[in-house]
């Protein structure tokens, strides 16, 4: 047991790249930057997964409600303009593919590339949420707000008026939290953008850059689901 | 040094895929032609089917952005544990959430 | 074998120069409430989970003068609403769920793996204040005039006609769901990327292999409590109908969606318990846990099967009856590993040394109690048994015996145990073994009697009942001031013992694991050189033998 000092220290002098311990970014607690790493990335996929049980709670009420009232579904489907939606869809794709890219050029140490990414990224979120927050307001005007005050829409029957109400309120819960990760994603894709340009990635340290990717992507996924079943019904 | 396990907990500097660019662009494509053919497949009906053909493809859009945009295709299994089990818990939600309203015995609208 | 007692710790002397370590390596208040070291986040969360503990606590002995007496007497009946509602919040979101994991499991996990701290230090800290948060809209419910939906928040009442303060609370529970998550979230990582060189899966503590267990269960069902409950306050502010059947909304499907959560969630209270317990059973009887495999799965198995059986809370609700048959059959399986690790225990038992230690007396209890409570689980779950005794007294004892039978005598075994390692003191002996006696009998005194008045009839949740069950009811009140004074001493002594308990030294019970491989307490940094492990769980002879060869003591 003598020589436990010497397991890390030993390994560690035996490696060509540029000495662990000194990185910048090495939080102290891990044996090296690797460990950091993947530690890091592991939790974010735990976060995911707890994420996806959170969505699926409310993708399983609204497929509950669907199979109850299909009808009023549909019609409440129709309420929603599928161009804007698709368009958005495609929207939010591109933002993912541009956030794969950024993490593609931290990889790489390409600063500027990155960090235009970040950007293209942000915007193109940005315009997601811009047109979500449109698509509201026409909601809104046409007294489609869930409430007893704001819910003025009138379908054939008062079953059906109750109903489609259900189906708004399912619509603006999950595309309202969808939204809200969304924005939180905005908020960390600005302090990534301020990392990036900073020049704190590269081939050794590009794992934040990565668990934002896994985020980003996750929040797309939820939408893909989103999109058929709220505006293609 | 007889017994020591590098197995999962020492990782040295990371050593990790780097995806090329072409196999970004592929998905963003595959993508989006998913999302042309689930809005075309919607506006024909098929009754019952349009849900089942409308999830199989949201399936595989979010099978590939998970294997490739998230980058699982190149990840340690332990991933791979993680995401299929969170999908495993969630249809285990679903199944047992349906025997009940699926077995009342009265029509469900 | 002699049996080990404090008197012989054998193997390490205390130190007689007051060392560096955790404790006085950083003075001021900013160094506790700014700290990220997981030691000081684990006596932060003592402290708080201990505060409402108390609250918790002084709600129940309320509700129990109210039962003196068949009429409700004490209290209005919209008031005694609120007590037993606010006990099961308090007691549930702010004490148990958190009590093991991030006082016990905080502390003691990382040393147990060999690591300097958990993955994300910095998460462990916001976990505590996202709790504080969520603590505080508690506070502010209870002062501000009470909930009284029960802690089960049933629609529509709690959505269309409750008048208190639903919203607050159920933001409060959201709020301590991301603590909790967050927690279980750091241990998943630790345990798979962080362990010490050597300490291969096979070789861990159980209790490591019960506290992955629960951080998986935390991980799958809480973010399911979070969107049934932002859906509930969804409902209640837009005044719309989820689930309001007047409004086309389905009042079961709360329910599925709430105990979809909150059975695992009783898992999540039980299986730290049992993380304790595994630990305690081998130090104490120095031996190897029988059936270390057989028990580690065991913790994986609960956690697996605890996902399947939500709808036992649901039979009576309303369900169909073939699911309820489904849901019965599964309810009967979960019990098997429970009782393995019964089983496992009590061979670990046999023809050992035990010493009679206070941990080791809270052992014994729980492994009592908790087959109790175990097996009117069962009782509960047999179908027809259950249309009998749902919604009456015959389920609160069955819950008590196993959250207060088995999770704070585990909670209290633990504390004991650790106490030496967290404070580098000795709690008194003796009278912690009266507490512990206090306890146990106080314990069977206040819920005994609830099994046999809710068998014969008398329903929960209310602040009356009929005369024919007061004696019963009586008995129980009596015990609840017993097992108060059983709570109240070791609040007393273990604080006495941090100025005046006999110094520890790094392993006063002999005990094996990494954590008693360290000084009492521990450096900031846990280990002064990261420890390579060569021996089996629980092999003593292999392991004391690394110990005199070691240097971090």
């Amino acid at each position: 047991m003598s020589d436990v000092t010497l397991h890390h220290g030993a390994e560690h002098a035996a490696e060509p790249h540029k000495h662990a311990h000194h990185h910048p970014f090495l939080q102290h607690h891990f044996e090296d930057l690797g460990q950091q790493h993947e530690a890091s990335t592991l939790g974010m996929w735990f976060f995911v997964a707890q994420e996806i049980l959170f969505f699926g709670g409310a993708f399983c009420a609204y497929f509950i409600y669907r199979g109850m009232y299909h009808d009023a579904w549909k019609l409440g489907s129709h309420h929603q303009d599928w161009k804007i939606g698709a368009a958005n869809t495609v929207v939010l794709i591109l933002s993912s593919l541009t956030m794969a890219l950024a993490v593609w050029g931290a990889q790489g140490a390409k600063r500027k590339f990155t960090a235009l990414m970040l950007i293209l990224t942000l915007i193109l979120g940005g315009i997601f949420v811009g047109v979500k927050g449109y698509e509201y307001s026409v909601h809104i005007d046409h007294g489609l707000f869930p409430g007893a005050q704001t819910y003025t829409n009138v379908e054939a029957t008062p079953e059906l008026t109750q109903q489609v109400q259900l189906f708004m309120t399912f619509y603006f819960t999950m595309t309202g939290l969808h939204a809200l990760h969304m924005i939180i994603g905005a908020g960390l894709l600005l302090w990534f953008i301020k990392r990036t340009w900073r020049g704190d990635f590269g081939p050794e340290y590009y794992g934040p850059v990565e668990i934002m990717g896994l985020y980003w992507h996750f929040v797309d996924i939820v939408w893909i689901f989103l999109f058929p079943l709220l505006y293609l019904v | 040094m007889a017994n020591a396990d590098h197995s999962d907990h020492i990782g040295h500097a990371p050593a990790h895929h780097r995806s090329s660019l072409a196999s970004y662009f592929a998905v963003f494509m595959t993508l989006m032609i998913l999302t042309v053919v689930t809005v075309w497949v919607s506006r024909i009906d098929l009754g019952a089917f349009n849900t089942i053909v409308a999830m199989a493809i949201a399936i595989l859009k979010a099978t590939v952005v998970i294997l490739w945009f998230m980058h699982v295709i190149h990840s340690p299994r332990l991933t791979w544990i993680v995401v299929i089990s969170s999908f495993i818990w969630l249809a285990m939600m679903f199944v047992l959430f349906y025997a009940d309203y699926l077995t009342r015995g009265w029509p469900l609208s | 074998m002699t049996s080990t007692t404090i008197d012989d710790a054998p193997y390490i002397e205390p130190s007689t120069k007051e060392r560096r370590n955790y404790l006085n390596d950083e003075y001021g208040v900013l160094s506790w409430l700014l700290t990220k070291d997981h030691k000081r986040i684990a006596i932060l969360y003592l402290i708080s989970v201990s505060i409402f503990f108390v609250v918790g606590g002084v709600i129940a002995f309320l509700m129990r003068l109210e039962l003196l007496t068949p009429e409700g007497d004490l209290f209005t009946s919209d008031t005694y609403n609120k007590l037993f509602t606010l006990h099961g919040v308090v007691m549930i979101f702010f004490f148990l769920i958190p009590a093991i994991p991030a006082v016990i499991g905080n502390f003691i996990l990382p040393i147990m793996l060999g690591a300097k701290d958990l993955a994300f230090p910095k998460l462990n800290l916001a976990s505590w204040y996202i709790y504080i948060i969520g603590g505080t809209f508690g506070v502010i419910v209870i002062i501000t005039g009470g909930v009284d939906t029960g802690w089960t928040f049933y629609t529509p009442y709690s959505t269309q006609f409750s008048n208190t303060k639903v919203f607050l609370t159920t933001m409060g529970a959201f709020i301590t769901g991301f603590s909790s998550i967050l927690t279980g979230l750091n241990f998943l990582v630790t345990i798979h990327r962080m362990r010490a060189p050597g300490l291969t899966w096979f070789r861990l503590p159980l209790f490591v292999w019960s506290m992955y267990a629960t951080s998986v269960v935390i991980m799958l069902a809480t973010p399911v409590l979070a969107i049934t409950l932002v859906l509930l306050m969804v409902e209640r502010v837009l005044r719309v109908g989820i689930f309001d059947p007047a409004l086309g909304g389905d009042p079961v499907l709360y329910q599925h969606l709430f105990w979809f959560y909150s059975h695992p969630a009783v898992y999540i209270m039980i299986l730290p318990g049992m993380a304790v317990i595994s630990e305690c059973v081998a130090a104490f009887t120095r031996k190897k846990v029988f059936g270390y495999k057989f028990v580690a799965f065991s913790s994986l198995a609960i956690a697996f099967l605890g996902f399947l059986v939500w709808a036992h809370h649901l039979f009576v609700a309303g369900i169909s009856v073939y699911a309820a048959l489904v849901f019965s059959f599964l309810t009967m399986l979960v019990a098997v590993p429970s009782a393995i690790k019964v089983f496992n225990w009590t061979a670990t038992m046999y023809k050992a040394s035990v010493s009679w230690n206070t941990p080791m007396l809270y052992v014994l209890g729980f492994i009592g109690l908790f087959t109790i409570g175990g097996v009117t689980g069962l009782f509960l779950g047999a179908l027809g048994v259950d249309v009998h005794v749902h919604d009456s007294y015959f389920v609160v004892a069955h819950f008590h015996y196993i959250m207060v039978g088995g999770t704070i005598m585990a909670y209290l075994a633990g504390i004991h145990y650790w106490w030496p390692k967290i404070t580098g003191r000795m709690y008194p002996e003796w009278w912690a073994r009266l507490s512990a006696l206090l306890v146990f009998v106080g314990f069977n005194l206040t819920f005994f009697p609830q099994f046999l008045v809710g068998y014969v009839g008398m329903p929960r949740r209310y602040h009356a009942y009929a005369p024919e069950f007061q004696v019963l009811n009586v008995l129980s009140t009596a015990g609840a001031t017993v097992l108060a004074m059983g709570y109240l001493l070791p609040m007393i002594y273990l604080g006495w013992s941090l100025k005046f308990g006999r110094k520890a030294g790094a392993n006063p019970w002999g005990a094996a694991g990494l954590e008693w491989a360290t000084t009492s307490p521990p450096p900031k940094e846990n280990f002064h050189e990261t420890p390579v492990v060569t021996w089996d769980a629980y092999d003593y002879p292999a392991f004391l033998k690394a110990m005199r060869e070691t240097q971090n003591v």
